[in-house]
């Protein structure tokens, strides 16, 4: 790779070549979540601080075990005990953290471009765990390590992506990811939830309304969880969105007999997803979880194994025999 | 990313037959000494510890008649250096395709040196498993040693400066088959 990745902010920023970095360098972590023994001393003596401002269970786990089982140790902030309640700003609980001398701060905000502000005022890697509605890098990450291994190419695939995508960082860093590699893209949800900003980036993307018609041809499907917070703004009722976006199993024969079905989670059975598709041979929900951590210590691996400053003149090629 | 090291090459120090003839002996060595290679299984060190573990497992066919199961280990992460170097290491896979515990397991590499790369290696073992035993054989063996470590077999023992560098090139990795001696100029 050309340049060192000093922080991972969005997927946007990247290149197709540093993706394709990432991802390779993720593949040995996927053997080693079969390992007996799941513990590395790579990172010993290393700090990664989980700086989570919006709640979130499954991303901060899969980011704890990670540093853990690269042998890192973690400092954990999370948003109902922080001083944030105590209206301290963002900008000082980051200063306060970062005055622990952590090696990195993995962070989660409900304010999208959060983590990139937080980055322009700290020295350390910042990465951005989802920031409001702007990006999830490593969802991006995970789910394109996912399709990889699955149809053994990232390249030129129909993905359709069904859901809330305007309110949602996951379609974005999915979209920017999938675009560098050539995907077309069908965005399908009620007409609120379809914004139009992807047309503008040049990308091949089109919006539909109608399931029927978005999911055919499809090579990926991305299905999204229903923030059931957002539904009433405006009102749509629950009964109505289940009955006209819900993947079920009629609907996933008219994409590709061996599409993908993927969710970010948390899935909720019943609403956007059937059952028997969660739970079919095209769902690769829990391969994406396995996933997830591959990705994350590949990433911590990246960005702090290594010192910044000293160059080995032989190159990293070359072991000490 | 880095400015190339300038080397110059020095003697050769094998030539292909050579390399060849050195890897039978060390089969011949290997089954001599091991009482039996039933429990037995190489695991070459990526890179070039790779293809010879597979030509010693080969040799070791034409002896015995035997199946040697072969694996590879990347010692990436067990590396005690990586806090010194600025530029990403490339990983790659481990594949053993066959349980660690009990085994009789041979590291192989193409060059004994520092030590650091054999450390680095038992740690990226014992994380699979409790071999029965761990022995070692290398094509060369430079000195200067950092750690108590040295090989159970060797294919040549040489002196070197540490200005100098052994090369080990061999057809499946490089474009020639040959054990070179360069030296760094700065």
């Amino acid at each position: 790779m050309a340049e060192r990745l000093r922080d991972l902010l969005s997927i946007e920023e990247l290149t197709a070549e540093e993706i394709g970095f990432l991802l390779d360098e993720a593949k040995p972590f996927q053997e080693f979540q079969r390992y007996p023994l799941k513990k590395l001393a790579t990172l010993r003596g290393k700090t990664v601080a989980l700086a989570f401002f919006e709640a979130s269970t499954r991303t901060r786990i899969s980011f704890a075990t990670a540093a853990s089982r690269l042998g890192a140790d973690t400092m954990n902030l999370q948003a109902e005990a922080s001083s944030l309640k105590k209206g301290e700003s963002l900008l000082d609980t980051a200063r306060t953290l970062d005055a622990m001398k952590p090696d990195c701060i993995v962070m989660r905000h409900s304010s999208s471009g959060a983590a990139d502000f937080v980055a322009r005022h700290l020295e350390i890697p910042v990465i951005n765990a989802g920031d409001g509605t702007h990006e999830h890098p490593t969802q991006a990450l995970l789910d394109a390590l996912t399709i990889r291994d699955r149809r053994g190419k990232i390249e030129s695939l129909n993905v359709t992506i069904v859901g809330d995508i305007l309110h949602s960082r996951v379609a974005r860093s999915n979209l920017h990811l999938l675009g560098k590699f050539g995907c077309r893209f069908t965005l399908c949800g009620p007409p609120m939830w379809l914004p139009r900003e992807f047309e503008c980036l040049g990308k091949q993307v089109r919006r539909s309304s109608r399931i029927d018609d978005a999911l055919e041809g499809a090579d990926v499907v991305i299905v999204l969880r229903v923030q059931q917070e957002r539904l009433h703004e405006p009102a749509l009722p629950l009964d109505e969105y289940i009955l006209l976006y819900q993947l079920t199993p009629g609907r996933l024969k008219l994409a590709r007999p061996d599409a993908l079905v993927l969710h970010p989670g948390p899935m909720i059975r019943g609403l956007e997803i059937d059952p028997a598709v969660a739970d079919g041979p095209q769902s690769c929900v829990l391969e994406q979880v396995t996933n997830g951590l591959a990705v994350r210590m590949a990433l911590l691996f990246v960005m702090i194994a290594t010192g910044a400053e000293i160059d080995d003149a032989r190159g990293p090629a070359h072991a000490a025999h | 990313m880095f400015a190339r090291m300038r080397v110059v090459e020095k003697t050769q120090l094998m030539s292909a037959t050579e390399i060849d003839r050195t890897l039978q002996r060390l089969a011949h060595e290997i089954v001599e000494k091991s009482g039996g290679t039933a429990n037995l299984a190489l695991i070459g060190i990526r890179r070039r510890g790779v293809p010879l573990a597979q030509r010693i497992a080969r040799a070791m066919h034409g002896i015995e008649h035997v199946e040697v199961p072969v694996g590879t280990l990347d010692i990436t992460l067990y590396r005690d250096d990586l806090s010194k170097i600025a530029s990403h290491p490339v990983l790659h896979s481990s594949e053993i395709p066959f349980p660690v515990d009990d085994k009789d397991v041979l590291l192989v590499d193409d060059v004994l040196y520092t030590g650091r790369t054999a450390r680095a290696a038992m740690n990226g073992l014992f994380d699979l498993g409790r071999p029965s035993r761990v022995r070692m054989a290398v094509l060369i063996d430079r000195g200067h040693r950092e750690l108590p470590i040295e090989a159970s077999f060797v294919g040549r023992s040489i002196q070197t400066s540490s200005r100098e560098i052994v090369e080990v090139r061999l057809h499946e990795t490089d474009q020639e088959e040959r054990v070179m001696l360069v030296e760094r100029v700065e």
